[in-house]
């Protein structure tokens, strides 16, 4: 028998509202199939099971808030008969859990209210196989993004395996989120307020900028796109996250978590991006594996992420991934932004406006398009000294785009 | 055609007589008894009493017998009734057997080997049932072997006698009835485990009485779609550790099977060494199926109860993969 438990899907999520299930019992799930549709104050996720099985029972109702680990379903696993399985059912009743999950009707547990988190809890230690952890760093991927299957969830090489693959769930259509428009605002503010507080009273930030020009690119983006229909058109922007994700590729310790005090750099490079929401509120989904792709993928990348986002059809493993954070504020006029980690994250990297500016080079005075590249850093995991090199690593490769 | 185990070990020691004039047994009621188990049936008729020799009720005597005999240049072949009696001859085979080389400066040597029986399963109750092949493979100077198969029965003593040093041999109390094909002419081996079957999910690593009960294990996970290694140690020291190293890096499981106590048992120290040189090739703990740490009681199902069993080592080998 397995458990479908709610994921976590960010370091600010600690309950979520089923809204729907995608699934019936006696369907036969297959890995990364949507099974689940549940608000998590910031948006109406898709929530992919890892496992295979079939699903025997739901143990929650949609419109039920419940914590994350709270057991949503029960799934026969490949070759369990209906009689294994209404024994470990009755195994389980005489042994309830601790942390029992809530039938469907009753009301839901209250849960503290943000402004009281203010010790907030500490991520708790995944548990990852010794093998499954080696496994991970050798092929580059990220364990943060990953469902367990092994004894008592941990993370096994077999899941490696699986995300190394790419196994790329299919996403499927949801209706629109149940909560009133106005009290999910409301909500999204407060889990933005606690992860934010959280960011800055955990993380020892530090910020530098730098200014960049942009004439070879721009010059390179018109003459690419003058090609090509509006459709697509490659944006300032994919230049900006591609580079970013090359230039984490030598300064890992920007690229990352910190978990109990100490820094993890992650192998792998998802570039999570912050994109604003029409009602309020923002959210950052990934770029999976944004090194990887090449321009005009990840361009398509972009634009589709942002659409889902706005249209909450995001997948939970594009919510849990992020590696590091990117905002964009230059369509907002803005000369720079200095943001706020997103914990457990080590990085932020913002830009603001493109504007004409005198620029003197070379004892000439001229005009230049030019954007500053902020970066917001953990001191616990780096120093200015490296800060600085990597925000020159950015302005480096964004003056070669065409090896972008 | 098949041979059983008693047989196998009989046509062993037949085998060392013919070849080796300096070759001699000796023990309890190995004569005229011809052995408690019947090992030695028949033989005091064909070599005659100066070779196979009945002795007083009295391991420390015998064994110590058996250490001067050794150090004065035969070969002999001592039998103790059952392990747990081989504690009285403990101070003969740890203080002097195990030690006199060393402690002359290699002038000389003990060629002994003591065979005895070991393990439960025969309703012989506490004094007769212990596994206690663990402790004396902590004792450096000492080759202890644990013959499972009926061929390792027939070709394992040879190679022990030629050991310069002295060589426990510990036959389960279980395997005497058992059947195998044997192959006299193979050469028998002392030094090496071998995989007795191959799989990919994990490892079961046993040895002697339990081997069988490991492989029964592993034919109902296979119809689970579990595929299980199992090893057999035959040796237990010095351990072959390459040979379960290898298996687990390859599976990244392992469950060890040992009829002996859980607590400082021949189990921790596999499992220790596993830890110590492939836990980064491992996907979950190290499992242990042991006997329950109570003397083996004589009741039938509280003896079945106490010892490990074929589902407790695939409940085991489930929870290792996750499942329930």
């Amino acid at each position: 028998m397995i458990e479908f438990k709610l994921p976590s899907l960010g370091a600010d999520m600690d309950e979520g509202t089923l809204l729907e299930w995608c699934v019936q019992p006696g369907d036969v799930l297959k890995r990364g199939q949507v099974v689940a549709i549940v608000d998590t104050t910031k948006a109406a996720i898709d929530v992919e099971c890892w496992d295979e099985g079939t699903v025997e029972e739901f143990l929650v109702a949609p419109g039920t808030k419940v914590p994350v680990n709270a057991v949503l379903a029960l799934l026969r696993a490949p070759g369990e008969t209906p009689e294994e399985a209404a024994r470990w059912k009755a195994q389980r009743r005489a042994a309830p859990e601790a942390a029992p999950a809530f039938a469907p009707g009753e009301p839901a547990p209250s849960v503290a209210p943000v402004g009281a988190a203010a010790v907030a809890p500490v991520a708790e230690r995944r548990r990852v196989s010794p093998a499954a952890r080696k496994l991970a760093e050798r092929r580059g991927v990220a364990l943060d993004a990953l469902v367990g299957s092994g004894p008592e969830g941990a993370i096994v090489v077999e899941d490696v395996e699986r995300a190394a693959k790419g196994v790329a769930p299919p996403v499927v259509p949801v209706p629109g989120a149940v909560v009133p428009a106005a009290e999910r605002a409301a909500q999204m503010r407060s889990t933005i307020a606690a992860a934010m507080a959280r960011s800055k009273r955990e993380i020892p930030h530090y910020y530098l900028a730098t200014d960049i020009p942009l004439a070879l690119a721009s010059r390179w983006l018109e003459q690419r796109n003058a090609e090509r229909p509006v459709t697509e058109r490659l944006l300032m922007a994919a230049l900006y996250v591609k580079a970013v994700a090359r230039a984490l590729l030598r300064f890992p310790e920007f690229n990352g978590f910190v978990r109990e005090g100490r820094f993890e750099p992650s192998a792998q490079v998802h570039v999570g991006v912050a994109v604003s929401l029409r009602q309020g509120g923002l959210i950052a989904p990934a770029i999976l594996n944004t090194d990887r792709l090449v321009i005009d993928q990840l361009m398509r990348e972009l634009g589709d992420l942002v659409k889902r986002a706005r249209a909450f059809t995001l997948r939970s493993s594009e919510l849990s991934a992020p590696t590091v954070t990117l905002t964009n504020l230059g369509e907002q006029g803005v000369d720079a932004v200095f943001g706020i980690i997103y914990p457990p994250q080590v990085a932020l990297v913002g830009f603001g406006s493109v504007r004409e500016r005198p620029w003197a080079e070379n004892g000439e005075l001229q005009l230049m398009p030019v954007v500053t590249a902020t970066l917001a850093a953990d001191h616990r995991a780096s120093d200015g000294h490296r800060g600085s090199l990597f925000l020159a690593e950015v302005r480096s490769l964004l003056q070669r785009p065409e090896s972008l | 055609m098949k041979t059983s185990y008693r047989e196998a070990m009989r046509q062993a020691i037949r085998e060392a007589l013919e070849r080796d004039p300096r070759v001699f047994l000796m023990g309890e009621d190995v004569g005229k008894y011809g052995g408690s188990y019947a090992v030695s049936l028949g033989l005091l008729e064909q070599f005659g009493p100066e070779r196979i020799r009945d002795t007083p009720l009295s391991e420390l005597a015998f064994v110590g017998c058996g250490v001067g005999a050794a150090l004065g240049g035969v070969r002999p072949i001592v039998e103790v009734m059952t392990v747990n009696f081989s504690l009285l001859a403990l101070d003969q085979i740890l203080n002097n057997a195990a030690l006199l080389r060393h402690m002359s400066g290699g002038q000389v040597s003990v060629p002994l080997v003591i065979r005895m029986a070991t393990g439960a399963g025969r309703q012989l109750a506490a004094q007769h049932s212990h596994s206690l092949e663990g402790w004396y493979a902590h004792i450096p100077g000492i080759r202890i072997l644990a013959p499972a198969t009926v061929q390792d029965a027939r070709s394992m003593l040879w190679p022990a006698l030629q050991d310069p040093n002295p060589v426990l041999i510990f036959e389960h109390v279980l395997l005497y009835n058992t059947e195998g094909e044997v192959d006299a002419s193979q050469p028998g081996d002392i030094t090496r485990a071998r995989i007795e079957r191959t799989g990919s999910d994990l490892t079961v690593i046993t040895y002697g009485g339990m081997l069988s009960k490991a492989l029964d294990a592993a034919q109902q996970l296979a119809a689970e779609g579990i595929s299980a290694e199992v090893v057999d140690l035959r040796v237990l020291r010095p351990l072959d550790e390459m040979t379960f190293l290898d298996s687990v890096r390859k599976t990244r499981r392992a469950v060890i099977v040992d009829e002996g106590w859980r607590s400082g048992s021949l189990s921790a120290e596999i499992s220790a060494r596993i830890m110590e040189q492939a836990f980064y090739d491992l996907d979950a703990p190290v499992a242990r199926v042991c006997s329950a740490e109570v003397p083996i009681p004589y009741p039938k199902h509280l003896e079945d109860a106490a010892l490990p069993q074929p589902q407790g080592i695939v409940a085991a080998a489930r929870a290792l993969l996750g499942r329930s």
